[in-house]
Order: structure tokens, then sequence, then C-alpha cells
């Protein structure tokens, strides 16, 4: 009986086939539009989401909680409560968590190539998870540390270009030679270029070199050499030409000078590490991997419940809502006026129901004359419009897909199929034809047959 | 004369309200319809025969007094159940054909079927179909559009469709009054046919006495009372 029912629709449709097309073109292009809007939304929101992802959003930094002495904070980080194990467990038992590293960065280290000196921003450590962490990507030229160059304490570094271009104005790095304070190290390769962050800081401007190497031979006190305090006072002693060039007279026994004190490995009592650096799998898992890190370090480091933490970890949660929150709001804003169109396309549709119903009248009125009831001349023209509608929503959703196409390949935008976005106008226009359309058919089914017998 | 009584009214009345006033239109209607009669409703124009006729067809409703439809009260139906009534035991064929342009005859005849409680295949509607027009002489006509038809062959095709449901009784109203005289003979001959050979109980809705001259017996309405008859 549907099927009749829906037959005997689509031939009513074929009988005034343009007017039927004039119709439908209302919904087709509310659809076309839903689907353009959502899957140019949901390009935007990815990309905007991936870059997100590339500017640190979804980076977690753990650090050790201040220690107070006599009253004396340490401020944050005086602690040495971290090791390599707890990144290991963080590795292996937080779900969210997509890679893990110990990190270290220091300032204020001279890097000197040849004839050429800089003093990068920063110089970071990192295990190979670093890159992962911080989604450098692939290296431009050259590779990244590997584990063993990590585990050994290697001397090997990777460039950042704006590194790259003040040491190695012409040529290619990799396999030169660097010093950074005086320690020698072979690059191993280049990273991609990131620009500056949202602070207005060149991520460029660093070198990374295996954490190891960091803890063993660039710091000289370990671990509690980090941070921006350590950093310059470190370096202002190491970069003198005292240590290069002692004054003092030479002694039987020659003491070591720097340079070989800075390549003798230190013995480590500790297996500390100062700062742990990773990254949730996504934005939104930021607060999900917090929460995971937390229960991990907490049972690693045996802290009773309701003591407080003995390590701190920070997010970039601010940033993250204000960035989701603009791509949401566009994708919010491009529906809503989707919407409107669709409901547009839907009073038109409810127009021409109304001209149908009139113009049928006759019809309507011998159909009830032989016996059709209220409600199955209700459910016919229902089924009219609704049949309308989900005919236009599916030549819409054609339509909607080739205008994000023509639109990714004309202007270059992001694009994404969104099958949620299908489902929902070709819900939507359903609805639509159902509402719209209902006035109309309850109007009809509501009429007078002797009436509409007699109507002109 | 004839059967059993298939339809009987008692002091029906209908009142129309038009703003303040009340319009009397049927006013104390008594009569009886017997089974297997041909029964013309005759009267001048505006004398209530024509709301007589969609009250006995249930397209409208009395105001008052009792409809016995077999014997059974029907005055105070529902509109669903009207509609029913109307598919199960009533046949229509009206002065302006009403057919559904652009469709072909064959498919106007099976309209009904499509709200038909009892429900039979398609082949063995088609098949019905078919035969109905073929007993009214369309077979060879039957994927012609009414616009493709003469008068006398569309309300031919009405006939057909007033057949397709096996009505128990069957109203025309003024069925001839769009036809010359030659068709009109036609049409009333199947009506007298149809009649005696089915014994399908027919009623005509007439102004006109040679209309009425075809008919068995004969009910004279004006101003909205039986003024008299020939039974």
């Amino acid at each position: 009986m549907i099927f009749a029912q829906i037959l005997s629709a689509l031939i009513s449709l074929k009988r005034n086939i343009l007017r039927s097309l004039l119709t439908m073109l209302g919904i087709v292009i509310g659809v076309a539009v839903v689907i353009t809007m959502m899957e140019i939304g949901a390009g935007a929101s990815a990309s905007v989401r991936e870059s997100l992802a590339n500017m640190g959003t979804n980076v977690l930094m753990i650090w050790p909680a201040a220690t107070k002495t006599a009253g004396i904070s340490s401020g944050s980080g005086g602690r040495m409560t971290l090791s390599e194990g707890d990144c290991d467990a963080i590795r292996e038992e937080c779900l969210a968590v997509e890679a893990v590293s110990p990190s270290l960065g220091r300032r204020g280290i001279q890097a000197i190539a040849g004839n050429l000196n800089w003093t990068p921003m920063t110089v970071y450590s990192g295990s190979v998870d670093y890159f992962t962490v911080q989604s450098w990507g692939l290296p431009e030229s050259g590779r990244y540390f590997t584990a063993r160059e990590v585990e050994t304490a290697a001397c090997v570094c990777v460039l950042g270009q704006t590194v790259r271009d003040e040491l190695f104005p012409d040529t290619d790095p990799v396999g030169s030679d660097i010093r950074l304070n005086n320690v020698l190290f072979r690059v191993v390769g280049v990273l991609p270029k990131k620009g500056a962050n949202m602070m207005g800081m060149d991520q460029d401007d660093v070198v990374i070199i295996p954490w190891k190497t960091m803890r063993n031979r660039l710091s000289r006190n370990g671990a509690s050499a980090m941070g921006g305090a350590g950093g310059s006072s470190s370096s202002s002693s190491e970069s003198s030409t005292d240590d290069v060039y002692p004054a003092s007279s030479a002694s039987t026994y020659p003491e070591k000078d720097s340079v070989q004190a800075e390549n003798y490995i230190l013995p480590v009592r500790f297996d500390n590490v100062d700062q742990i650096t990773c990254s949730a799998r996504t934005p939104e898992q930021v607060s999900d991997a917090i929460e995971q890190i937390s229960a991990v370090l907490r049972r690693r480091h045996g802290i009773a419940p309701g003591q407080p933490d003995d390590f701190m970890i920070r997010d970039m949660t601010q940033m993250l809502k204000t960035m989701s929150g603009t791509s949401q709001l566009m994708t919010t804003l491009l529906l809503i006026v989707a919407m409107l169109s669709l409901v547009v396309g839907g009073v038109g549709i409810m127009n021409i129901m109304l001209v149908s119903v009139t113009e049928r009248t006759r019809e309507i009125g011998l159909r009830m004359a032989v016996g059709a009831r209220g409600s199955r001349i209700l459910s016919q023209f229902l089924t009219e419009s609704v049949l309308l509608c989900l005919m236009g929503g599916c030549v819409g959703i054609g339509f909607g897909r080739l205008a994000s196409m023509v639109i990714s390949a004309v202007l270059g935008w992001p694009v994404k199929v969104s099958l949620s976005a299908i489902l929902v106008s070709a819900g939507v226009a359903a609805a639509i034809g159902v509402i719209f359309g209902f006035y109309p058919a309850w109007r009809a089914s509501r009429l007078n047959p002797i009436d509409a017998l007699r109507h002109e | 004369m004839s059967g059993q009584p298939l339809i009987e009214l008692r002091g029906l009345t209908k009142v129309y309200r038009l703003g303040e006033t009340d319009v009397p239109v049927l006013q104390d209607i008594t009569l009886t319809i017997r089974e297997g009669t041909l029964l013309a409703l005759m009267g001048p124009s505006g004398g209530g025969k024509s709301t007589l006729m969609n009250i006995l067809g249930f397209l409208d409703t009395p105001s008052g007094g009792t409809y016995l439809l077999d014997g059974k009260d029907v005055s105070g139906l529902t509109a669903n159940q009207r509609a029913d009534l109307r598919n199960e035991r009533i046949g229509f064929v009206f002065q302006n054909f009403n057919l559904l342009a652009r469709t072909s005859a064959l498919k106007n005849v099976l309209m009904p079927l499509e709200y038909a409680k009892t429900r039979r295949s398609a082949r063995e509607n088609r098949a019905w179909a078919e035969s109905l027009l073929e007993r009214v002489g369309l077979k060879e006509r039957m994927d012609h559009t009414p616009a493709q038809m003469s008068g006398g062959q569309q309300q031919r095709v009405a006939i057909a469709r007033a057949l397709v449901n096996r009505p128990k009784i069957l109203f025309a109203d003024e069925p001839t009054g769009n036809l010359d005289s030659k068709t009109s003979e036609e049409v009333l001959r199947m009506f007298q046919e149809l009649n005696e050979k089915e014994g399908l109980t027919i009623v005509l809705v007439t102004h006109s006495p040679e209309v009425g001259a075809f008919a068995k017996e004969a009910y004279h309405i004006k101003d909205g009372r039986v003024v008299g008859g020939t039974y």
C-alpha cells in the first residue's frame, strides 16, 4: 500500500513536472548549501585542528613540583621527582598520550660553525619521540637522531632553519660539525620550517639534541641546569675564553680543560629527568591525558590519596578553547545559514502544495466521494511533499558534493566529506517535507466532499 | 413492485446555517427505497433533491430525523464511517463526470479500489475493471484519457468506476445533464439494463421528465418536501 501510494504520488508529481522541478529547486539549493557548508566547515575545522596540533596545543609539560626549604621556595622544578621510568610508564599506560619524551631546554648556548656563530633562542633536548611530541613532522634534510644515539649520549644535533641560515648560509649542514659551548656536535638533520608561535617566538631558532647528551655533556650539574636562570649563568661561565686558553701555568699532571670536561661523561647517580613533554592524541583528549598521567605518576611516586602531587602538569587549555571555539562557531554559523535556506525551500514547498491542493480540489472531492478517508487524503499529499523534498534532497546532496569539489579544486580550500552531513540533510529534507507539507495536506483532508466536488 | 426496503427515511430534515438565519433545505422527508428499484428523484432546481441525494449517499449528514440503511440507523455516523460506507455500498455518477484528467480510463475505473478495505491482487482488480469497461462498451478505449473521449464515453467510464466497488446502490446526479439527447438515451438505457440484469438499485436525480420516464418509480421534491410520486 505504501508502495502504491508512493507510485501514485510520483504520477501526480510527474503530471506537473515543471512545477515539481521548480519546487524541488528550493530544497535542492538548500540541501546543496548545507552539504557544501558542512563539508567546508568540516574541512576548515580539520585544518584548524591540524594547525592547533602543530602549534602544540596538544602538548603537555610535566614538571616536578616546587620545594620549600627554610621558607624559601625553589620555584617549579625544584624537586627531582621525575625519572625515565615515569616516561616509560606514561608511554605504556596512558592511552590518550600519543608520544612522550624527557626534555630539557637551555638558553644562551652559543653555537659555532667555522667562523660563524649564533646563539639559538633555545637548545632543546629529548628522546626520539620529541619530534612527534612537538609535531615537527619529517626532517627537511638528513634525519632525526636515533634511540641508540640517545642512549649513548651521542653528540649529534638537529638544526632549526633559522640556525641553519645563520651558521650555514650557503651549504647543506648535514654531516658538518658545530660546537655548542665548545662541545663538538655532528649535524644529522635540519628541521622543517615552523615559523613563529602564538607569542611571536621564532620556533625555528632552535637546536635539538638527545636528552642524555644534554644532561651528561652540556649541563655540568645534571638535572638542575634547566630553565632560563640556570642556562644563562652557565653560558656566561662556559663561553669565557679563560677556560679555552687557561692563563695558569701548566702543571706536571695537566688538569682537564673545559673541553675535555664537557666531553667526559659525568657519572650520574640518579635516573632523573628534569621535565617530561608529551602530546595527547588530539587536542580534545588533553584533559583525559592529564587525568591518566596524574594517576600513573601518583601511583609510581607512592602518593597517598589526599596528598598533593609532587609534579605539575601544564597544558594550553586556554588557547585550545579559544581556537576550537572559533572553528566551532564558524561551523555553527554556516549551518544556521544553510538551515535558513532549507526553511526558505520549505516555504516554497508549502506554497506549491497549497496551490496543488486548491487546483485538485475536485479530485480530492471525488476521491472522498468514492470512499477515501480524510487520513488517506492527508497521507497522499504528505507523501507527495516528502517525496518532493527527498528527491530534492538527493539531487541537492549531489550538487553539494559537486560544489564542494569545485571549491576545493578552484579555491584550494580544505574540504572534508561528511557522512553525517549527508544523513542529516536527507533527514532534514524529509522533515521539511512533513512539516511544510502537513498544513496543505491537512487542509485537503478537511475539505467537505460536496463543496470540493462543486469546486470550479 | 420490488424487494426489501434498502433505505428508509423517517422525518429527515436538513438545515443550513447562513449567517444568523437557518435555511431549511429538507423538511420532514419520509421515503423508502426498495432493493432493485430504479428510482427518480425529480423536481425543480434548488428544490433540495441534490441535498437529499448527498445525504442518501453519505456525503452529507442530516440535521434531524432517521436514516435507516438495511434497517440500521446510520444518521449519526462519523466522517470515517461514512467514507467507508461510501466505498463499500455506494457508487456515484456525476453530471460533469469528474474523471481524473490525464489518467487513462482503466486507471480512472481502478481508482476507488485504492481505498477499498478488502484488498485483491492487482491482476484481479485489473481484470474486474476491464470487464466493467467491456460492459459499458469501452474495451478498446481503456487506455484513452478523458480528453480523448466524447462526453457519452466519459460518462460510461464514470459508470464503470461507480460499479468497480460492487456497490448495492448507485446514485446518479443529473447524469445526462451534459450530454446530447442521443447519448443521454444510451446512458439511460445502460442504467435500465444494469437495473434489470444485475438487480442494481439506482437512484436518478434529475429535473427533466424525459429522464424520469426511464425510472420505475419517482419522488417529486419541491421546496424541501416530498410533494408526490409515482410508486
